[in-house]
């Protein structure tokens, strides 16, 4: 039975498709860590522990059944990185898949970009739909004809077959990386992009491999002071000159590339004043910035730190103009949250298509939305229970202390292990991506 | 002198509640609940250590609330010292949860460098009675980053108490052990008493803590030898009074 909260008038969301395997018994290299819809929206990737890229289609519209969109089915599935053994430091390269990020298409091919800790890649999804008959020299299962029956000449010709979807590496982008690699970002320029490690921040071309640009390096010189690492980065959408890095430590850098070569002087400084009656042991860890996005329209970006989602004007340096709490009931936890290191959670955020509605991830496999013109929220689950096509989502509510209301969760009955990292907005639609740990959960508004 | 004689029994549990009971509230103090976030955090960070590759933002995190909680333990101390109606509390609460400290007691040989941090002014009388092993880190890139700069300073606040308590036996150097009988006065009776009272109204670790320090302080002589037979003349008599 659905309910409506007042002022969601335009959306319901319902269940569409859910992918991943069912058993409750997690495969490592099954658990998802990114996810991202290409331009269009036509395509959604996902990346995980394991360094397989899984691409997801959506179907085109089925004109019958007008009450629902095109459901995503398997495009291409493909290894993008391998564990890697580092000689000289004796370490173990993860093949964890960090960030995917798709670049707008500019023919018939696709790209994107896929990264783990160390090294970058560029493939190319193509497909093939056609082949070559009709050779002359060669027979259909390749093996060459005898010479002396060859009597004529014929040219092949392409005739339909089954679709195939490859993907091929098309570039490497390797070595230039000390620490983990925690952001990619391509430019609006189309030529370049960003990628960001625990220190220091390079700017590549996409068609040179062998040399990058450090264009920010915060490692000071004696490693010791080292108190502060950078967390996220990412481009502005419109200006090719400036892009934005967020900190362990709260703040977010806005640096513009025509000033200098290496921007380690930010343009503007973005940083909260602390709130002095909620200081505590644990105030740094919980301001540290998980993810930072900017807005379709360039105008504002948003922050996720461990208890919050922020969003800034990029005019206004001193506080954002709004803030969300995400789940404030934790701060009264956060110290089991330190023992158990579900503190140093990163979660991920995004914006809708029409910048209207921000989404992020929580605990107990719930996640939460913002309608920024309502000033409405509400709270998700992706779980297997409500798993009929078009099954309405019912808002959940964690109570916080006290009396707990039927239909309530207590927050001591919160799973900390079904933790919602990873969500992705359709550009266009209302369409969702949710990641659980190892389940890609898709989510529409209700089509009526 | 505390090898024999004067050994302490371990408490029973009840004593020790009885006695917690008594001294402290139910809840733990905040200094308590301040000094096993410490530990908390030098622990994970010892485990970031022994990780193969360490991530680095939460190395970072964790090693700034630990120089957060040291920062504050260190104004707190200083602040205690000029206290006086608290001091059979205030070295406690540390002495509870320096277990750490405790057990690597021993001679002036160093551990791993521990880095200067300008704090020159803790520097007890005792600088080399015991050397906190830093964290045995395997070398790794980032790791460079965490010498253990806590050790020195709950080594601080350790000296303090111990300044206290040697105070009472009227001598700055317990290192040599004739030093340490040449006055037989009181005064053993009172850091034994002192002892005894710290000890009812602790948690067990605390025995063994105490008992580590206590057969370190005497060893690092080596004149000790020589004087084990006038040591033992002279426990005898202790023990006999």
């Amino acid at each position: 039975m659905a309910v409506r909260l007042a002022g969601w008038n335009d959306i319901q969301w319902c269940f569409s498709q859910v992918k991943g395997a069912v058993d409750d018994d997690v495969a490592e290299a099954d658990i998802i860590s990114t996810v991202e819809f290409n331009h269009s929206g036509e395509l959604l990737a996902t990346g995980d522990k394991g360094g397989r890229v899984v691409i997801f289609q959506q179907e085109q519209e089925n004109k019958i059944q007008s009450h629902s969109r095109g459901e995503y089915n398997v495009y291409s599935t493909f290894q993008s990185h391998e564990p890697e053994f580092d000689y000289l430091k004796s370490l173990e390269i993860e093949e964890k898949i960090n960030k995917i990020r798709w670049l707008p298409q500019k023919n018939a091919a696709q790209f994107l970009l896929s990264t783990n800790d160390k090294t970058i890649k560029l493939w190319k999804i193509s497909e093939r739909d056609k082949r070559p008959e009709g050779y002359n020299l060669k027979e259909e299962d390749g093996r060459y004809r005898d010479p002396t029956t060859v009597t004529t000449l014929r040219v092949p010709v392409f005739r339909p077959m089954d679709l195939m979807v490859e993907a091929s590496p098309r570039r490497i982008f390797a070595n230039a990386h000390t620490y983990h690699i925690n952001s990619i970002s391509i430019n609006s320029d189309y030529e370049t992009y960003l990628s960001a490690d625990d220190l220091r921040i390079n700017l590549w071309h996409l068609e040179i491999t062998d040399r990058s640009f450090n264009i920010v390096d915060i490692k000071p010189a004696n490693m010791e002071e080292l108190t502060e690492v950078i967390t996220a980065a990412e481009f502005h959408p419109n200006s090719c000159n400036t892009f934005v890095y967020s900190s362990s430590k709260g703040t977010i850098r806005l640096c513009d590339m025509r000033a200098s070569a290496l921007c380690d002087r930010h343009s503007k400084l973005f940083e909260e004043p602390e709130d002095p009656s909620n200081r505590s042991f644990f105030s740094e860890i919980i301001s540290s910035i998980s993810d930072v996005k900017f807005s379709h329209s360039g105008r504002y970006m948003m922050t996720r730190d461990y208890l919050s989602v922020k969003i800034w004007d990029l005019n206004m340096e001193n506080r954002p103009v709004e803030t969300y709490q995400v789940h404030e009931y934790l701060r009264s936890k956060l110290c089991s949250l330190y023992e158990n290191d579900c503190i140093f959670d990163k979660f991920e955020c995004c914006w809708n298509g029409s910048d209207s509605v921000v989404m992020t991830g929580s605990y107990n496999n719930f996640f939460r939305m913002f309608d920024r013109n309502t000033k409405r929220d509400i709270t998700l689950e992706a779980s297997r229970e409500n798993n009929k096509p078009r099954t309405v989502l019912k808002p959940r509510k964690v109570c916080a202390s006290g009396k707990r209301k039927k239909d309530e969760i207590s927050v001591d009955s919160l799973d900390f292990n079904k933790k919602i990292l990873h969500t992705a907005w359709h550009p266009k639609e209302n369409i969702i991506a949710v990641a659980t740990t190892n389940n890609l959960y898709i989510f529409q508004d209700k089509v009526n | 002198m505390f090898a024999r004689g004067l050994k302490r029994k371990c408490v029973d549990q009840e004593e020790v509640e009885e006695g917690a009971l008594a001294g402290f509230s139910s809840i733990p103090s905040y200094s308590l609940q301040r000094q096993s976030l410490l530990d908390m955090s030098l622990v994970k960070l010892q485990l970031c250590h022994m990780l193969v590759e360490p991530n680095l933002c939460r190395s970072v995190l964790i090693a700034n609330t630990v120089r957060q909680i040291q920062e504050e333990m260190t104004r707190d101390g200083v602040g205690r010292g000029t206290a006086p109606q608290s001091t059979g509390r205030a070295p406690l609460d540390r002495l509870v949860s320096t277990e750490i400290l405790c057990r690597t007691v021993r001679g002036p040989e160093a551990g791993c460098p521990v880095p200067d941090l300008g704090d020159g002014a803790i520097q007890g009388p005792l600088p080399e009675l015991y050397t906190v092993d830093s964290a045995e880190v395997p070398r790794s890139p980032q790791s460079s980053l965490w010498e253990m700069d806590s050790p020195r300073e709950n080594r601080g606040s350790f000296q303090k108490s111990l300044d206290q308590i040697f105070e009472t036996l009227e001598h700055k150097n317990p290192s040599s052990m004739e030093d340490l009988f040449s006055d037989m006065d009181s005064s053993y009776y009172d850091l034994d008493t002192m002892l005894t009272g710290m000890m009812s109204s602790s948690k067990p670790g605390l025995c063994d803590g105490l008992d580590s320090f206590a057969a370190a302080a005497p060893s690092p002589g080596s004149s000790c030898k020589s004087d084990l037979g006038e040591l033992d003349h002279v426990v005898e008599i202790l023990v006999e009074t």
